[in-house]
């Protein structure tokens, strides 16, 4: 029953679509479009979450549509349910934030026909069970999401953004393809239940492995196929930018546990090596680029790469266990890699909301600009904290509950009896642990900047708080965010069902464990209980608070600032973003990214103004990608002389092509 | 299960290995002597505890040379030279203490790699022993790579011939020991007095005593 | 409400004071030893019970557009430092809440109340507050994760991240003198410089820009915000003081079930070991000079090493 309702949320998402074409032209549009899609992510929701809850068997559904005489196949299990929750959570929150921020919007058409057909396509995604409609469902995802990354096309960056965008959707699908190609083997049958009953040999298994991860992997933003993401997230509107890091990015990570954890049977133990080595480089990574970056949506599309890491960590442990046949650890890695998919989902959305806001409020994406909004937009100032809070994995929120259970996974490490694993293990628990305390670093950076101080310019001065809309879906993503960090043990037996498919056993009971804590092994092992510690936490402050208040006094008084004698300092006086993350640019910077600070002072007596330049080189683009896009051009211009010939020689060309195919085939025999 | 003897033995083998990277991070060279220094007394410890739980009474000796000759003298000596030389406020260029200690790092992984999962004949005992030795002598290799300085690149070399006096006294049996360290440490001696005396040649063009007084002057502007 | 839940709800509530209590003597006793090292008299011993005592009867003086996150941030700096001080075992083991929070928890209690200070060093807009919240945040980077791996490699060593489990373990004596632990005790002492702001990291008693990095940020407290934050900064050093002795040398804690003799012992031991450690701090600061800051990155480097080595080690064999 579930999955008929999430096909009929799928047809109704794609009907707003078309009405979203036809009235898009007036200017009122934008209520009742995301309205609809509110309410029918929220039906979606609801069936994902009852498939959960009840524990009901895995549903499949065939419907004629699609190639003829083989129709298309959809399935919900509970792995698609997880995902299917927060697919619509996801796209709940933004619609619901779109009902505020949607008036802005200046060609309203340019949006809503595409802003329901991507949730539509995501939904889609995780419903599928054969390979076409899989593919076909990825395609239409990529594709509108391209349309509104392009939506605001008079700035050039976005089309350049919606290039590179294309670009490696392309090349994502063009391996997919390769890859189901590969699982389809010889019999040609693409449904996901023909792929399941076959067990390909380990070197075929092996470079299906290859190819999913490098195609979800691109989806997903693993460094180094990540380029496209800090281009195209930011370019978006900002619903659209919290559904692509908050949601797409996730599917992206169901396309690969869908085809590695199920479709491939067994791992080998080398799977888990890569995995866990791009997983941690990706994770540190992220966050030092985050750290370099002036524009606040930027910086938040960064920080999503650093998320994908810890996620790809945890699935990388999950391989590395169930390839040794260690099945509670597995689950244990799983869970953690689950719970953060989730976890970053809800504070993601919240930051980029909260970004949305500001921009709108402002006119600023640049963090230089701002300043001092936390008395401007106060509410939106405090669920942009706790969503910073969050992120920086900071007890008692969402985001330290599934790092905890990653590092208590790692520490099962040593167990395995593999040298190569036993190696990198503790390289990527240091990664990780670096890019824990590198994130904090960057989202002080950020609320600090953007939020607090003074005003860096007049745009600032004058912001406004933004609508009731979307202060609502800040505030629900702020509450859940909360709720998970303190009740984790009811979402770790939530989603049990999905881990034991994929891992092959659960962790413990977690709910009757004493107070509501977690125990993920054995009490003896390692406990975390968030809400005694968020009531210890509450009660020591506001105990100490007024024990002060009381018995000392609570007198106060407003004064200047400490200026050391040279009164009235401007706000430029004090420090930017580039300032506060000079130390960690100097410190990491001049090796990873070969930062060059030049200053150039003018001399005493000259009026002109002093310059500081930052050079910051991504090696991405240095290593990977320009030798690359290098050599294509270079192969292309070689062979231009192919357009040049004459029908002769064409003839020639499609001959000599056929008598080689024909030469294949007898030598095959 | 966790036999002292062993342990006390692997403690002071690792303190090794920890000086052994404090070596690789030291920007100026009177910080590089005073290390080595420590690194050859922790040797010298290492040894004699060597001698205590093998038996091995002439091990004694090899600690009482390392102590003398490279824990004092030599640091001595050096110090002495330098200061002399003006050389001692020059900072050592090296490329970037961060990716030099990952790289040690690596090098420690390359070298347990290499012992510890060979051959369950050898004791876990040695195995161990002989992987923090060679893990010296590998950073002991790093070091010398990554400096200018004759100075300091000699410091390095007599570090990686501190791992390989822990790799034969860890292994039983070495009676030769004795003889060898007492060969290398002079050896040493003189190479690094060698080149100072061609140091001081190429710069004021004699090594007589007599003509370098007149030199003190300049030498005194020059720093 | 039987009488065993009261025992054991007074023996936490008595860890919780304890370490309140006991945190500005730790203070006075390191200060007055530095004076006596550096040939000055000093404060009295309990002069930073004064001090806290005179600024909580102060005015608190806050700049025109100082925020809520301002006023707000000196409480939960303490409140943080507070529950991650008392949930560190100091005079007895199992105590009624010590399995909520093990210790990449409290770890990560006190990198909350790193990120309240480091905003609140911002919310005013000077520059000083800039260059505090920079500095901090840049040496939390390096610190933090070098913490993380002292965790991961005593948390190897005993088979558990519980901090009373790990306690009765070491007590036991079963573990030996590892490898492992040696560095895991160098790489701890320098975190542990780094994280309480003391020489070489930083100068506690310093107000010169280029010389501050803990004492930048909290340049516009005053009056009983500042006292708030004084305080936690005590309750942090005794934290990492307790977590040393409950790590490195946990002998004579209160195991099992907790009577009155056990209970004297493990305080009697546990105030010794305290002091102990409070005097060796400033013989330790007053020999060494405060490093540049960007020698920072080194210093911190080579106990990031150092801890990677011991997790290195822990992972590849099981005696080392």
């Amino acid at each position: 029953m579930p999955a008929f309702v999430g096909l009929w949320c799928v047809a109704a998402l794609l009907g707003i679509a078309a009405a979203g074409v036809i009235l898009g032209r007036w200017s009122w549009s934008w209520a009742p479009i995301y309205f609809a899609s509110l309410v029918v992510s929220l039906a979606g929701l609801a069936a994902a979450f009852w498939h959960l809850w009840a524990g009901l068997p895995p549903e499949t559904l065939s419907l004629p549509v699609g190639l003829p005489g083989v129709g298309s196949k959809f399935r919900l299990d509970a792995l698609a349910a997880f995902f299917l929750l927060v697919a619509n959570l996801g796209g709940a929150m933004a619609s619901l934030y779109a009902l505020g921020y949607g008036r802005h919007e200046t060609s309203q058409l340019r949006v809503l026909p595409f802003y329901p057909a991507y949730l539509a396509g995501m939904n889609l995604v995780v419903l599928s069970d054969d390979a076409v409609s899989f593919l076909i469902a990825w395609e239409f995802m990529s594709l509108s999401s391209w349309a509104l990354v392009v939506s605001n096309h008079r700035a050039p960056e976005n089309i350049r953004a919606g290039y590179v965008y294309l670009l490696m959707a392309s090349i994502g699908t063009l391996t997919l393809v390769l890859a189901f190609g590969v699982l389809a083997g010889v019999t040609g049958d693409y449904s996901f239940a023909a792929m399941r009953a076959q067990h390909p040999d380990a070197v075929a298994a092996g470079l299906v492995f290859l190819l999913v991860l490098a195609g979800a992997g691109s989806k997903a933003g693993l460094v180094p196929l990540h380029i496209w993401l800090p281009l195209a997230h930011p370019a978006a509107p900002s619903h659209v930018s919290a559904l692509m890091s908050g949601v797409m990015t996730k599917i992206a990570i169901y396309g690969f546990i869908r085809i590695v954890f199920d479709l491939l049977g067994g791992p080998a133990w080398w799977w888990s090596l890569i995995v866990l080595g791009i997983g941690g480089a990706t994770a540190v990574l992220g966050v030092l680029y985050a750290l370099m970056q002036q524009d606040l949506k930027r910086l938040l599309a960064y920080s999503t790469v650093e998320n994908i890491g810890i996620v790809f960590i945890g699935l990388g442990l999950g391989l590395a266990f169930r390839a040794s046949n260690m099945a509670v650890p597995a689950a244990l890695a799983i869970t953690a890699a689950l719970l953060h998919v989730f976890n970053h989902m809800l504070f993601k959305s919240l930051l980029f909301f909260g970004a949305g806001a500001v921009v709108t409020a402002t006119g600023e994406r640049n963090m230089e600009n701002l300043g001092g909004l936390i008395h401007r937009l106060p509410r939106t100032a405090v669920a942009f904290l706790i969503g910073c809070a969050a992120v920086s994995a900071l007890p008692p929120l969402n985001g330290f509950v599934s790092e905890w259970l990653t590092f208590q996974a790692i520490l099962i490490g040593p167990e395995l009896p593999q040298w190569g694993l036993r190696f990198i293990i503790p390289a990527v628990g240091a990664m990780l642990a670096l890019s824990a305390a590198l994130a904090a670093a960057c989202f002080v950076k950020a609320y600090g900047i953007a939020f607090l101080g003074r005003p860096r310019s007049p745009a600032a001065e004058a912001a406004r708080e933004t609508d009731v809309f979307s202060l609502a879906a800040m505030f629900i993503l702020a509450a859940l965010c909360f709720a998970a960090g303190i009740l984790p043990g009811a979402a770790i037996d939530f989603i049990a069902p999905v881990v034991q498919g994929l891992a092959g056993a659960r962790l413990p009971v977690q709910i009757g464990q004493a107070w509501t804590s977690i125990v993920p092994i054995a009490s003896s092992r390692s406990s975390y209980n968030g809400l005694v510690i968020l009531s210890f936490l509450l009660a020591s402050g506001v105990i100490t608070a007024l024990v002060v208040h009381r018995f000392a006094t609570r007198a106060t008084r407003r004064s200047d600032i400490w200026d050391c004698g040279y009164p009235d300092a401007t706000p430029a006086a004090q420090y930017s973003g580039s300032s506060f993350a000079m130390p960690i640019r100097r410190v990491f910077g001049t090796t990873m990214f070969h930062v060059r600070e030049t200053i150039d002072m003018p001399r005493p007596g000259e009026t002109r103004a002093g310059h500081f330049h930052v050079k910051v080189t991504d090696p991405a683009w240095r290593w990977f990608y320009g030798p690359a896009a290098r050599a294509v051009l270079r192969a292309s211009a070689a062979l231009n002389w192919l357009q040049f010939l004459t029908i002769r020689r064409y003839l020639t060309l499609v001959f000599a092509t056929l008598v080689l195919l024909l030469m294949v085939v007898a030598a095959w025999r | 299960m966790h036999n002292i003897n062993f342990d006390v033995a692997h403690l002071l083998a690792g303190s090794i290995l920890a000086l052994s990277f404090v070596l690789l991070y030291q920007h100026r060279i009177t910080s590089m002597l005073n290390v080595f220094a420590l690194q050859a007394i922790a040797l010298s410890l290492s040894v004699a505890w060597q001698a205590y739980i093998q038996e091995a009474p002439h091990l004694l000796v090899t600690a009482g040379i390392a102590l003398a000759v490279k824990g004092i003298v030599i640091p001595t000596a050096l110090h002495r030279i330098v200061r002399r030389l003006g050389i001692h406020r020059q900072i050592e260029e090296v490329i970037g203490a961060g990716p030099t200690m990952l790289t040690g790092l690596g090098l420690v992984a390359l070298s347990i790699l290499l012992v510890l999962p060979a051959g369950q004949t050898v004791s876990l005992l040695a195995r161990e022993d002989l992987a923090f030795a060679l893990a010296v002598i590998l950073l002991g290799l790093l070091t010398m790579i990554t400096r200018h300085n004759a100075v300091t690149q000699i410091i390095g070399f007599m570090s990686l011939e501190n791992g390989l006096v822990l790799a034969a006294t860890g292994a039983k049996g070495m009676p030769l020991v004795v003889e060898i360290s007492v060969a290398f440490s002079v050896l040493i001696a003189f190479s690094v007095f060698g080149i100072f005396v061609f140091r001081i040649r190429e710069r004021f063009d004699t090594v007589d005593i007599g003509a370098l007084d007149q030199f003190r002057g300049e030498r005194r502007d020059q720093t | 409400m039987n009488l065993a839940m009261i025992w054991e709800l007074a023996a936490q509530a008595l860890q919780m004071l304890l370490v309140l209590a006991l945190a500005p003597l730790v203070l006075g006793v390191t200060r007055k030893i530095k004076a006596r090292l550096l040939r000055r008299i000093g404060p009295p011993t309990w002069q930073p019970y004064i001090d806290i005592w005179k600024l909580l009867h102060k005015e608190a003086v806050l700049a025109h557009n100082a925020s809520w996150l301002y006023r707000v941030t000196p409480y939960l700096l303490f409140a943080t430092t507070w529950v991650a001080a008392a949930l560190v075992p100091t005079y007895a083991i199992n105590l009624m809440f010590s399995w909520s929070a093990d210790l990449i928890a409290i770890v990560a209690l006190l990198a909350t109340g790193r990120f309240a200070l480091a905003l609140a060093g911002m919310d005013v807009g000077t520059a000083f507050g800039g260059i505090g919240s920079s500095r901090e945040m840049m040496i939390a980077s390096l610190a933090e994760p070098a913490m993380l791996l002292v965790v991961f490699s005593v948390a190897l060593i005993a088979g558990t991240t519980q901090l009373s489990t790990m306690a009765s373990i070491f007590i036991n004596g079963s573990v030996g003198l590892r490898v492992s632990l040696g560095l895991a005790l160098f790489a701890f002492v320098f975190v542990a410089i780094a994280e309480n702001a003391r020489i070489p990291v930083d100068n506690p008693a310093t107000h010169l820009e280029l010389t501050m990095v803990h004492e930048a940020m909290v340049l516009e407290y005053s009056g009983r915000h500042l006292a708030m934050i004084e305080a936690a900064a005590a309750l942090k050093l005794t934290l990492y003081f307790s977590l040393l002795a409950c790590l490195f040398v946990p002998f004579g804690m209160a195991t099992g079930d907790k009577n009155i003799d056990s209970v004297l012992i493990g305080l009697m031991t546990y105030l010794a070991k305290i002091l102990v450690l409070a005097v060796l701090l400033p013989i330790g600061e007053t020999s060494v000079a405060k490093m540049r800051v960007f020698r920072y990155p080194i210093f911190l480097g080579s106990a990031f090493a150092a801890a990677a080595l011991a997790v290195f080690l822990l992972f590849v064999s099981r005696s080392l």
